[in-house]
């Protein structure tokens, strides 16, 4: 495992992502090929059955070192990694194994039928054989996940790199269907398991916020306009029978939305969609929190497919039977795009809805309503504008709603995981409720680094308890909370549940006396 | 009456009428060591080690009135007798053994067990009280022999070396700034932050002898260091000197880098655990070694590792204080405002 445990100690000895690519193309020329699918296979997420309990691999740890569960338990919400507070608190060894990562992977794979006596053994034996980040890897192939601080799109470019296989081919060869003792390291690189250009994606055009007035765009009938959606924005890919579902971020996200995937398999021809992917129910776009329970899950339950379901909303089409449509005017695609989808007429495949309006002045007040119906402001697109490559200026606008905010104080904190499990990140804010404080909203981001670490300071200075993982902080700290919408809730004991609540600023010129109160703030429901 | 009692001014002998490393003036202010949490300006008068005071005029004023012991020396102070012994911690840190009709209070200030190889090792003092810090007082926190670190530290510098870039070390500016560039001698040449420049004279006048090393204007282009080796404390993490430094690659050296989370959320490359504090192995090793009825913790992850001496059977309580937790904050003071 040695490769493998430098690779991992040179990715975490820089932050610099050429860096990172560096030290995986130097893995790829030393690791035996079998080793390297291994190394992919984990750094994508594909990664064997858990075949030990955790609670099993603490009480072992325990044993070993006689600590209280308490004392290990404050130790894990410092470090806020299991694997990783095992391996600090157990002993250093005393023993040198020296196996390739696909041998233990193999080992670790036959734990599968072996009792826990004998899983207890095997443990054991490694810990004692392994140093610490040897340790810690090994933690971590046991199970959990093995986030190490390498994006799916660094591992993919070190890959290109590499190999000088493109990029999308890879990305497609790599999310698909393969086993790690299945393929070899060449098939996966050469992408032999897939068909490439039924895959291939554009760059997606972009927009850029709305700077100008609207009057200095022209004349209204220039324009198109929709409503900006907050979902996912996707590309959806139909060639030769197979669907491929691009994310912005260039990611497959194919198999997180079955739903669409079917339905798109089914219509005729090869094409591909630019669209927004929703979660709608009852004909109603619901907010981005719903959407996002359903992604990134290993299973969707039936349960999550009928509570949440998926529409797209397309606006865009981008290819029809191999032609590229993307230098054609956006009024002769979009003209196509409903020839498409109105012969078709799927039914969770929308068409995003083109806004009437005939004077500027008549769109502020359609913007405005936008939040009703959970949309995000609007989209002004150049009637004759192509689909650009990236972002341009001058075609396509985002002009997004203003979002609501009100100043609240920080009442209690608690440490993030992973990157951030050495200070406090995650805050819950209060306002008034009369002569009382009463919960708000949490909120984790929005701070700079250099912010939390003041934050975090006042709160190891400030706390009222000291044991868990939650501190109870002095009211003091006012922030001011952005939310995109407020509604009446049973559930929370305001009575108010804000949506994507986030912190706007640290407002270090305010006192807690100058807090909202709870009475003004549900004066702001519709 | 009590050897010691914890005040809102420090800790304090009654009957010695003194205060041990004071955070308000007082008449007579016994320093454990250097760093600016545990010695402070305003005393009327200051007594510490004789490494500690050329430190305690560069930091605080060149006028201030100091008397130096040497370790082992015993004053008599109204009828307490006074002794330091080396903590182990940096040059010149000590624990103070207090003894007044044969009862023994030790104060350690900030200690490490381990041998850093510059300052005087921690001897072991018995005693009837003992007065702790617990910086690192989780299990997770056992550092690297000396030895094994200095490697890691070499390593970098070598990789550094052959893809031409600079290594950066960020470390504070009294103590381990001098433990970095013994680690890394003869790979190349140092380059050390003004502010770092000045504590080493401290060690020069005491006589240690410290690698060859230069003081750069960072106001100036600093091109010359290329490929080269710098040396430059907490407060500069992040600020304008180390975005000059051509072909930067950072490395913070402090005991938390010993957690990964807390390499990764420093925008620094890397980070070693190199720390000055006593690591839990270390700190558990000399609290039972003292075989003290009564253990006060007074700074750092002191609820935990109190109770955590009370369930293994040794007595202790929990003091307020306003030492450090944070082994990188402690200078920030005196580096805000560089002489030029």
């Amino acid at each position: 495992m040695k490769h493998f445990a430098d690779l991992i100690n040179a990715l975490e000895s820089t932050n610099k992502t050429n860096a990172k690519i560096d030290a995986i193309i130097d893995y790829l020329e030393r690791a035996p090929d079998e080793d390297k699918v291994w190394f992919i296979a984990l750094f994508t997420g594909k990664r064997p059955k858990r075949n030990v309990n955790t609670n099993y691999l603490k009480e072992w740890a325990l044993e070993i070192t006689k600590l209280p569960f308490w004392l290990f338990q404050e130790s894990y919400s410092s470090v806020g990694d299991l694997g990783e507070t095992l391996s600090l608190i157990l002993p250093p060894p005393t023993e040198k194994i020296d196996r390739t990562l696909s041998q233990w992977m193999n080992d670790i794979i036959g734990l599968k039928t072996q009792s826990d006596v004998e899983k207890k053994e095997f443990v054991l034996n490694s810990w004692n054989g392994l140093d610490y980040t040897e340790r810690l890897i090994f933690n971590k192939l046991l199970g959990g996940s093995f986030r190490i601080g390498v994006s799916d799109k660094t591992l993919i470019n070190a890959l290109t790199k590499f190999s000088d296989q493109e990029s999308s081919a890879l990305t497609h060869s790599l999310m698909g269907k393969w086993l790690p003792d299945e393929i070899s390291f060449k098939e996966l690189i050469s992408a032999e398991n897939i068909n490439p250009d039924n895959s291939k994606p554009y760059p997606f055009c972009l927009a850029y916020p709305l700077e100008k007035e609207l009057e200095e765009l022209g004349t209204p009938d220039e324009w198109q306009i929709e409503y900006k959606w907050d979902g996912i924005r996707g590309q959806i890919i139909k060639r030769n029978d197979e669907v491929f579902i691009w994310s912005r971020g260039e990611e497959l996200i194919t198999e997180q939305f079955p739903e669409i995937t079917e339905v798109v398999k089914m219509m005729k021809g090869n094409f591909v969609l630019d669209g927004e992917i929703l979660a709608v129910k009852d004909g109603k776009v619901l907010n981005f929190n719903e959407l996002q329970k359903r992604l990134n899950r290993k299973t969707l339950t039936k349960k999550m497919l009928s509570e949440i379901p998926i529409e797209v909303f397309t606006y865009d089409l981008l290819e029809l039977e191999g032609t590229d449509l993307r230098e054609k005017p956006i009024s002769a695609r979009r003209a196509m795009l409903e020839e498409l989808l109105l012969n078709e007429s799927p039914e969770n495949i929308k068409i995003s809805q083109i806004i009437d309006f005939e004077k500027w002045e008549n769109l502020n007040e359609i913007r405005e309503n936008s939040r009703e119906i959970n949309s995000e402001g609007l989209m002004l697109k150049q009637k004759n504008s192509p689909y650009h490559s990236g972002r341009k200026k001058g075609d396509w606008w985002k002009w997004k709603i203003n979002p609501l905010t009100i100043d609240a104080v920080l009442i209690y904190a608690q440490k993030g995981s992973g990157r951030r499990s050495a200070y406090y990140t995650d805050y819950t804010f209060a306002v008034k409720n009369e002569d009382k404080l009463v919960t708000i909203a949490k909120a984790y981001s929005g701070l700079t680094d250099k912010e939390i670490m003041e934050v975090s300071k006042f709160v190891n200075k400030n706390a009222i308890e000291k044991f868990g993982p939650v501190r109870t902080v002095k009211a003091e700290l006012v922030f001011e909370i952005a939310f995109e919408g407020i509604g009446f809730s049973n559930r929370h004991k305001s009575g108010v549940a804000l949506r994507f609540p986030r912190i706007v600023r640290w407002r270090k010129d305010k006192t807690v006396d100058e807090i909202d109160d709870l009475e003004e703030i549900k004066k702001l429901i519709q | 009456m009590k050897l010691i009692t914890f005040t809102n001014k420090g800790i304090y002998c009654p009957q010695g009428k003194f205060y041990i490393d004071p955070w308000r003036p007082v008449d007579l202010a016994v320093i454990t060591h250097g760093h600016a949490d545990h010695a402070r300006w305003g005393m009327k008068k200051y007594l510490c080690h004789h490494f500690t005071k050329p430190i305690l005029k560069k930091r605080i004023a060149e006028d201030i009135e100091c008397q130096t012991l040497q370790y082992g020396e015993v004053l008599t102070i109204n009828g307490v007798k006074l002794s330091l012994h080396p903590a182990g911690h940096i040059i010149g840190s000590a624990q103070i053994r207090l003894e007044y009709k044969g009862y023994v209070s030790v104060i350690s200030g900030d200690y490490k067990v381990q041998d850093d190889g510059l300052s005087t090792p921690f001897e072991l003092v018995k005693c009837n009280e003992f007065v702790t810090e617990s910086t690192f007082g989780l299990p997770i926190y056992n550092w690297l022999e000396v030895e094994d670190l200095n490697k890691k530290l070499q390593n970098w510098v070598l990789r550094n070396k052959e893809n031409q870039k600079t290594s950066v070390f960020i470390g504070y500016s009294l103590g381990k700034a001098q433990r970095i560039m013994k680690a890394v001698e003869g790979l190349g040449k140092i380059h050390v932050h003004y502010s770092i420049g000045k504590l080493n004279k401290a060690f020069e006048e005491v006589g240690i002898i410290l690698p060859d090393y230069e003081i750069p204007d960072f106001r100036e282009s600093v091109k010359h260091v290329q490929g080269e080796i710098v040396i430059v404390p907490p407060a500069l993490l992040d600020s304008n000197v180390i975005k000059k430094i051509p072909d930067a690659a950072t490395a913070i050296c402090s005991g938390w880098m010993q957690v990964r989370g807390a390499r990764r959320w420093r925008s620094a490359d890397a980070g070693f655990p190199m720390s000055d504090h006593a690591d839990w192995k270390g700190l558990l090793q000399a609290i039972k070694a003292t075989e003290a009825e009564i253990v006060h913790v007074t700074h750092g992850q002191t609820e935990v590792f109190s109770k955590y001496l009370n369930e293994i059977g040794i007595k202790s309580d929990v003091v307020e204080t306003l030492y450090g937790d944070d082994e990188e904050e402690t200078e920030k003071e005196t580096i805000e405002n560089p002489e030029p």
